[in-house]
């Protein structure tokens, strides 16, 4: 019986792999490899590790392919080109390359002369592998471990939300972020817009204010006016506030 | 069964995904074929601990799916970066460390 629920779970895990590597929609990989975890929590489960199937169902088949799905979701799913770049011989010889691989390691594990192998493992205990166990061994012997595991967890977390906000991350230098906008902004006022820099006096306006006296010459009052009140005009254009 | 199966589907699963990072070219199906390779080494890993009757590899099981968690979670970061600044989602066209 444990033979048949073997192979079932075996030849799903390899299709789903298989899956995985073969099909060019994005989407459909992550379907496959969610097909290839359940198979391998199958696989966990025949292995008497009943802690480690369910957090693989529950952990990865939920929740870290539920994040690659938002990915593929927000990316686009789109296929990928079928132009080779190396050419086709570059993927042909990275074929050949892993054949080549598996033969090797399959000639390694069957053709050993490991006793250990051949055998069904130690004598099955009550409680290998169940939650009390794993959490026994996780809290006492393998306490340093669990906690460079956490830490390693949230410094990924931070990362990541730091490499995919907004602005920021790779920065780019043809769409500047806001800050930099905001930061160029006082160099394009005119002088006299009547900013804030200006009235906590940052800027002094009034030393090279070219804008003519109110009522200076008579003769030119209209056309002093006019250019007053284009150059206020300007500066509210200028984007003063 | 015996162990040896076991190691056999690991060590094929183990190859298909390392076929799979050399051939294809999105960062993402890439990401998922390297998931199958840790997965492979999982399941030499629970295998073992069966073999010798105690707990220390689904230890190591559980912390090797920790490292996987955050290289997806690091590695779809950087994909949605990539995609924010409109760079094409091709490892074979990011062949520069700078910008």
């Amino acid at each position: 019986m444990a033979a048949v629920f073997f192979f079932i779970a075996g030849i799903g895990a390899i299709a789903g792999a298989i899956g995985v590597a073969t099909v060019r929609n994005p989407f459909y990989a992550v379907l496959a490899l969610v097909c290839h975890l359940l198979s391998l929590a199958a696989l966990f489960l025949l292995l008497r590790a009943e802690f480690i199937a369910a957090a693989q169902v529950v952990v990865y088949a939920g929740a870290v392919m539920v994040l690659y799905v938002f990915v593929v979701a927000y990316v686009g799913s789109q296929d990928e080109p079928v132009r080779p770049v190396g050419g086709p011989g570059l993927k042909l010889a990275s074929i050949v390359f892993a054949v080549l691989l598996a033969v090797e390691l399959l000639i390694a594990v069957l053709g050993s002369g490991l006793k250990g192998i051949d055998g069904r493992g130690a004598q099955y205990q009550p409680g290998f592998g169940s939650p009390a166990a794993i959490g026994e061994l996780l809290l006492t012997r393998f306490l340093f471990p669990f906690e460079a595991a956490s830490f390693l967890l949230l410094m990924a977390a931070v990362g990541a939300v730091v490499l995919a906000r907004r602005r920021g991350g790779i920065s780019d230098p043809a769409h500047p972020g806001e800050d930099e906008v905001l930061r160029a902004i006082p160099t394009r006022l005119p002088k006299g817009a009547g900013s804030i820099a200006e009235g906590v006096g940052d800027i002094n306006p009034t030393a090279e204010l070219d804008r003519p006296a109110i009522g200076a010459a008579a003769g030119d009052a209209d056309e002093s006016r006019g250019r007053a009140s284009a150059s206020e005009g300007a500066g509210l254009s200028g984007g003063g506030w | 069964m015996d162990i040896g199966w076991y190691l056999t589907v690991s060590a094929l699963v183990f190859c298909i995904g390392a076929g799979g990072v050399m051939v294809r070219r999105s960062p993402l199906v890439i990401l998922l074929c390297l998931e199958l390779m840790l997965n492979a080494a999982n399941l030499d890993l629970i295998a073992f601990s069966r073999m010798w009757g105690n707990g220390d590899g689904q230890i190591f099981a559980i912390i090797v799916m920790v490292v996987a968690a955050c290289e997806v979670c690091i590695g779809l970061g950087l994909v949605v970066a990539m995609f924010r600044r409109r760079l094409p989602i091709d490892v074979d066209e990011m062949r520069e460390l700078h910008g």
